[in-house]
């Protein structure tokens, strides 16, 4: 642990573990009831890069806005986005968050201020910078962070993007969670720099390159950049090192992956190096946290039985939603 | 002679590789396409990389724009690249590309550089990936002029027309149905190519006729085995090749019937069928029996919900309740 002279108050530190563990006991559930065969959906498991929501968002107001991406369940959860009709909606039910129509690639919940969730690479920054316009103009202290993975700085819109808020000084943090693959490819073989971070000052931005795993220092940068935001002193781009411990698409046979690297990564699994530290440092005590555990796993649990009970969606919702006002879509 | 049955995907790889031995002009690129990144998500072109190496066949950064402009750019400099673009709803983003450049640069230049490339895109409800992963967007390439848009319907047909792609002179849109992937049906001949433009009477009938294309086939032939206990035979003309599409074959089949239905899977408002049953009640007006019938999905995007989905795909009871009403 990267013991900066900002280490945030006790408070803080264990909210971030809250969020920790509540990102990674709903992913072993998940990976549960789709094995169980209760649930089938395409999932992309985002175990092992829980510590960078947590840690952003712990520097966010329920007013702030998140932009993520089809592997961003941890972030939905760290920004607050309630667990049953988050649950409802993985089950495609009239009670989910978008009435069963949107599914775990498009989650939103503008409440907890859930904006986007994109299936398309790259299209998170483009409507964060929007979103983040539409305060600037106002004068509100909000700040947008959009999430995206490291493949997705190769594409146009991550450049794109980044021009536009930096000649705007628009309040956003782009955060890139680099957990070294796109799909199927190395992050070496498709991206020319080693540190997305460096892409930062291209679009004269500070680019912050930082141990996403390490809860301390991730808390740190996001920190800085979302007060820089805040002040209005324009967009930061960070990349997070982490690594995603259950391939690209859950089920897939990562047969692509490196053996060792993967092996290596899950044994240096953050979530209870965290734990322990907080032990160790005296801010928590095992069975405080043991406590804390038991009991996210019980609302998730319930989240999931509420789902898998819960009403399918009328045929007619179908036809709903396409406008304000209802048409006829048939 | 027992025939041997192949998954499409199979078809498609093998189809590749059939090319790519032929012709050392044909590059294959796109996203985790090369062995190291498995030979695609789905292992479309499996073994690509590994006998034909790495120049020729590359995995490419996440950038849709720039894989379809090096397409076009070595395409015009004499080679013949099949892109691939994972999934159809990607192209959307390289659609500059494609409807700004691919599809317009012969006609800009009067002729002077050609595009002769395949861009391969996979898509179809069925597997709860929503409104982001699963369009039919055929109707977009073939309202752009300069593009061929193709489908088929079969591991055989599809692997044919694929191959006539990969070696026709014009930028081809080349659509697989992802659900289709893991069907089998007859092995292709080994060589065999489908000329593009041409239709196929995928089964005879004398009452009413299905114009369809892609996996809506298979869809119009359950609906047509449904009415048969009825008595009532139904022809199916499976396009092929949806834009430029086979006047003859469809308009032919539809004198014999007077009855019509045109059948995708893609939104039904201002979709192909639009197009295809304008031309029938233009040309065929005096031998119609009833009005055209159009069977699509409705204008929604695609829903996650199982309940909602299954709604949303034309079925074959939604294809016989159309050929009920050109009956009526
Ligand atoms: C424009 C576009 N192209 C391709 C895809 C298919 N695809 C989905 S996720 C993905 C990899 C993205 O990798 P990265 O940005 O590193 O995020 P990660 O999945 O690793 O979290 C690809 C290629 C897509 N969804 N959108
Ligand atoms: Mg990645």
């Amino acid at each position: 642990m990267n013991q900066a002279s900002s280490t945030p108050d006790k408070a803080v530190l264990i909210d971030m573990y809250r969020k920790m563990t509540l990102a990674k006991q709903n992913d072993e559930q998940a990976r549960k009831v789709i094995m169980s065969g209760k649930l089938p959906m395409i999932y992309y498991s985002p175990r092992g890069q829980e510590v960078i929501p947590a840690a952003v968002s712990v520097n966010l107001g329920a007013e702030d806005y998140i932009c993520t991406i089809y592997r961003g369940i941890h972030d939905m959860l760290a920004k607050g986005v309630p667990l049953d009709s988050l649950w409802a909606e993985l089950a495609g039910r009239a009670t989910g968050t978008c009435k069963g129509k949107g599914g775990p690639m498009h989650i939103t919940h503008p409440e907890s201020g859930c904006m986007v969730t994109t299936g398309i690479v790259g299209s998170s920054m483009p409507i964060a910078n929007g979103l983040a316009l539409a305060s600037q103009v106002r004068g509100e202290k909000r700040v947008t962070v959009a999430y995206f993975g490291d493949a997705a700085s190769n594409i146009g819109a991550f450049h794109e993007s980044l021009n536009m808020a930096s000649v705007w000084k628009l309040p956003v943090v782009f955060v890139c969670q680099n957990n070294r693959y796109g799909e199927h490819t190395r992050f070496e073989k498709a991206t020319a720099v080693e540190r997305i971070a460096d892409r930062g000052a291209a679009y004269n931005m500070p680019g912050i390159h930082v141990d996403g795993n390490d809860p301390l220092a991730m808390y740190a940068a996001a920190k800085e950049a979302v007060e820089r935001a805040r002040a209005g002193e324009g967009p930061t781009l960070i990349e997070a090192m982490t690594f995603r411990f259950y391939g690209h698409v859950f089920g897939d046979a990562d047969g692509y992956m490196d053996k060792a690297e993967k092996e290596a990564a899950m044994a240096a699994d953050p979530v209870p190096r965290y734990r322990q530290w907080l032990i160790d440092e005296g801010y928590a005590s095992d069975d405080e946290l043991t406590t804390m555990e038991d009991e996210t796993g019980k609302r998730i649990r319930a989240a999931i039985d509420g789902a898998l009970e819960a009403p399918w969606p009328d045929e007619s919702e179908l036809y709903t939603d396409v406008y304000v006002n209802d048409f006829s879509a048939a | 002679m027992a025939q041997n049955k192949v998954t499409t995907l199979q078809a498609i790889n093998t189809a590749l590789h059939e090319a790519m031995a032929q012709d050392d002009s044909i590059l294959v690129f796109g996203e985790d396409v090369a062995d190291p990144e498995e030979g695609g998500v789905n292992g479309a072109t499996r073994g690509l990389s590994t006998e034909f190496g790495e120049s020729r066949v590359r995995s490419t950064p996440i950038s849709e724009q720039a894989i379809i402009g090096a397409a076009i750019g070595s395409a015009m400099a004499g080679m013949r690249p099949v892109a691939e673009i994972m999934l159809m709803n990607f192209s959307t983003v390289a659609m500059d590309m494609i409807v700004n450049h691919a599809a317009k640069l012969r006609y800009m230049s009067g002729g002077q550089t050609a595009v002769p490339l395949t861009i391969r895109v996979t898509t179809g409800a069925g597997f709860g990936t929503a409104g982001q992963h699963s369009d039919y967007l055929e109707a977009w390439f073939a309202h752009t002029a300069g593009l061929k848009v193709v489908t088929g319907s079969t591991p055989a047909e599809t692997a044919g027309l694929l191959k006539a792609c990969i070696f026709d002179d014009d930028p081809c849109i080349f659509i697989e149905n992802l659900p289709a992937y893991w069907q089998k049906g007859e092995a292709p001949e080994p060589g065999q190519t489908i000329p593009l433009g041409k239709a196929r009477i995928a089964r005879e009938g004398s009452d009413v006729t299905v114009v369809t294309y892609g996996p809506q086939v298979a869809v119009a032939e359950a609906a047509a085995e449904q009415l048969a206990e009825e008595k009532i035979t139904v022809e199916v003309v499976d396009l092929r090749t949806i834009q430029p599409w086979d006047r003859d074959t469809v308009l032919n089949a539809v004198a014999k019937t007077g009855r019509a239905v045109v059948s995708h899977e893609a939104v039904r408002a201002f979709g192909v069928g639009a197009e295809i049953s304008s031309v029938i009640h233009e040309e065929l007006f005096d031998q119609l029996r009833a009005p055209v019938q159009r069977v699509g999905a409705p204008s929604t995007a695609v829903p996650y919900s199982k309940a909602l989905e299954s709604a949303f795909v034309p079925d074959a009871d939604k294809v016989v309740a159309a050929i009920r009403k050109t009956l009526k």
